[in-house]
């Protein structure tokens, strides 16, 4: 399909940008669109320059998910030794799979085909700008990033789970028991829970201090996950979101979520 | 005055030996929990709170509700109460280690417990709940223990007492307020997101904690020969009632406005509470059982024949905290969690280790409570 007048021109634009200022070329390499901000001795040294962003954000495309494809959660379960006690009492989940009437409850889309109803739609933590979880821990354990990630410190949660029942995305999981013996393989560049803390998705911002795109993101073969800078006017995500009408989970509470579904 | 609490009757030392049992078996479970952690408990994912935080919502009432004598007693110069805020004031003690027990042995992590102080963070309730409780259980102790010592050597308690009661009054009312506002400030839960969640945990507290109150005093008077005062029990009754129709009235009126605006997110629990959801009604039968015992009661108090017969009263008021306690120690932490955000209803039901651990800290509140009250008695009784 050709592009029409004005991706032509957003597309040429971006162009002349790109050959003006080589740093752009990494970005769009990085596939993020994020801002970069390495410096010369990171460069001679080998280390990516890390991924940095004024605003960081995932959209969501469930339409392109292939009916019971777990890549993005085996991924991340993987990379961040998520524990897996095959029980739902125990369960721990960064990233899981919904269908779309609990994701999005309350009767909103009735004439929705079943298919679509039925459809199953990832489900991650939203990176709320006006995290409940945040305002409400004693301890400050949980606590949102400039960039927008909503952050858990592990050996300081008391683990109270107020988060967990300030949440209205059921995002936050509790290590109701010790979660080593349950990790299938552990992943030795992420530490591993100690039982009676919370934990959730953080969008993977270990990665993105290593200049590594978020491991669900990287996983889907489809696109149906990206990551990006909202911020940035040039961003992926944001010119996906521009284009598109994407909707977003319980706005109505005011917690300006940032994962943003395409329907 | 301590010692006076170790010594006592055969009855005495059998039934701070059957609390002490009951106490150290809710120990050696609470020793497996820390082991295991709290995947012991028949707490969830979608149910992450259960019999302990609503112990302590319960117990924080009871606590509160000994402001109904020190309010009158005080304020009022009602003097029929003179011979029991004493016995208000030792129960608000015992409630207040009860709800900081209960919170304690709720947390993952508690040998982190510390991080509360080390990083306060005031936009957290539970921050200011820990800074209200503690405050509470400090006034009542210093001033229960300093106006009984007082007490004992006959002299008027000293200037200083009189203010610290004075703010115990407020205070009293706070614990309960910020305690509500734990849950009444949670965006997603439409169960608790009300704002007459602070004026019912009151209104149900002055009933529950009174109603314990006068069965305390009818025990007492039966078994110590300690007598509150025909006038002190009836008008401890009298706020028994004036506060449960209070509370029955809350209860209706969140009736009102969560089935005739018909949002379903406040409905569905509403729903699950008294009726049950998709063929998970424990809760409602439990539910069932209070508002029976809450009409029962209601009845019984609002009579004034009935209400001043000991013996109906004392049924009375055990229907009175039954019902409460099954409403708030029960009904409402769990059913603002089913159905969940994204609408699943998941069963929560407490496990053996998770209900001896519960009756562990029941029976360090009794024996708090029977320690104290053995003090106090030994004190009336020489003078």
């Amino acid at each position: 399909m050709a592009p029409n007048r004005r991706e032509f021109l957003l597309i040429a634009g971006l162009a002349a940008i790109g050959v003006a200022c080589p740093s752009l070329a990494r970005v769009l390499f990085a596939k993020a669109g994020a801002t970069s901000s390495g410096t010369a001795a990171e460069a001679v040294s080998g280390i990516t320059p890390a991924l940095k962003a004024k605003r960081w954000a995932m959209a969501v495309i469930p339409g392109k998910c292939p009916n019971d494809c777990r890549a993005c959660i085996d991924a991340c379960h993987l990379t961040h030794n998520v524990p897996d006690f095959g029980n739902p009492k125990d369960e721990i989940q960064w990233i899981g799979l919904q269908p779309f009437e609990r994701v999005f409850p309350g009767d909103a889309y009735p004439q929705m085909p079943e298919a679509a109803r039925e459809r199953k739609l990832p489900v991650l933590c939203n990176h709320c700008d006006n995290p409940p979880c945040v305002r409400v821990c004693p301890t400050q354990a949980t606590f949102k990033r400039a960039d927008g990630i909503v952050m858990m410190d592990y050996h300081r949660c008391i683990g109270c789970r107020f988060c967990m029942a300030a949440c209205p995305y059921g995002a936050r999981s509790m290590n109701w028991r010790d979660p080593r013996p349950f990790i299938r393989k552990i992943n030795n560049d992420y530490p591993t829970r100690t039982k009676g803390v919370v934990e959730k998705c953080t969008f993977c911002e270990e990665r993105l201090r290593k200049g590594i795109l978020p491991a669900c993101v990287m996983a889907c073969e489809e696109k149906a996950l990206v990551f990006g800078d909202i911020d940035d006017p040039r961003s992926e995500i944001r010119l996906l979101l521009d284009k598109e009408l994407p909707i977003r989970r319980r706005v109505d509470l005011g917690t300006k979520p940032q994962a943003y579904y395409i329907l | 005055m301590l010692e006076k609490a170790l010594t006592g009757t055969r009855r005495y030392a059998i039934w701070v030996a059957a609390l002490l049992a009951l106490a150290g078996l809710g120990f050696f479970f609470y020793l497996r929990q820390l082991d295991y952690g709290l995947g012991l408990t028949g707490m969830s994912r979608d149910v992450s709170w259960g019999l302990y935080v609503a112990q302590f919502t319960f117990l924080v009432g009871i606590a509160a509700s000994a402001v109904m004598l020190v309010l009158p007693y005080y304020l009022h110069d009602y003097k029929a109460f003179g011979r029991i805020t004493l016995l208000g004031e030792f129960l608000a003690v015992a409630a207040v280690i009860m709800c900081v027990t209960f919170i304690f042995v709720d947390l993952g992590q508690p040998t982190r417990v510390m991080n509360v102080l080390l990083h306060p963070s005031p936009t957290s309730i539970l921050f200011w709940d820990m800074i209200v409780l503690n405050g509470y259980l400090l006034i009542n102790i210093v001033t229960g223990w300093t106006v009984l010592q007082c007490e004992r050597q006959g002299i008027p308690p000293p200037a200083w007492v009189k203010p610290l009661i004075y703010l115990s009054i407020p205070w009293a009312i706070s614990i309960h307020t910020v305690t509500a506002f734990i849950y009444a400030g949670l965006p997603g839960r439409g169960f608790w997101l009300t704002a007459i969640m602070a004026p019912r945990f009151l209104a149900s507290a002055f009933a529950s904690g009174p109603a314990l109150l006068i069965l305390f005093c009818l025990v007492l008077k039966r078994f110590a020969g300690f007598d509150a005062g025909r006038k002190a029990i009836g008008a401890m009754a009298t706020i028994v009632t004036y506060a449960l129709a209070t509370s029955i009235f809350f209860v209706l009126v969140e009736l009102f406005t969560v089935f005739y605006s018909q949002i379903p997110e406040h409905m569905d629990h509403y729903r699950f509470l008294f009726a049950g959801l998709h063929g998970y009604d424990t809760i409602a039968n439990w539910m069932t059982v209070s508002a029976l015992c809450a009409v029962a009661a209601l009845v019984l108090l609002i009579n004034p024949r009935t209400r001043e017969k000991e013996s109906l009263l004392a049924v009375a008021c055990a229907c009175v905290f039954l019902s409460l306690w099954i409403e708030k120690g029960l009904g409402l932490i769990v059913t603002g969690f089913v159905p969940s955000p994204l609408e699943k209803i998941t069963r929560y039901t407490p496990t053996g280790p998770e209900i001896a651990i519960t009756l562990g800290v029941w029976a360090l509140g009794f024996l708090i409570i029977t320690a104290l009250y053995k003090i106090f008695l030994s004190v009336h009784e020489a003078k």
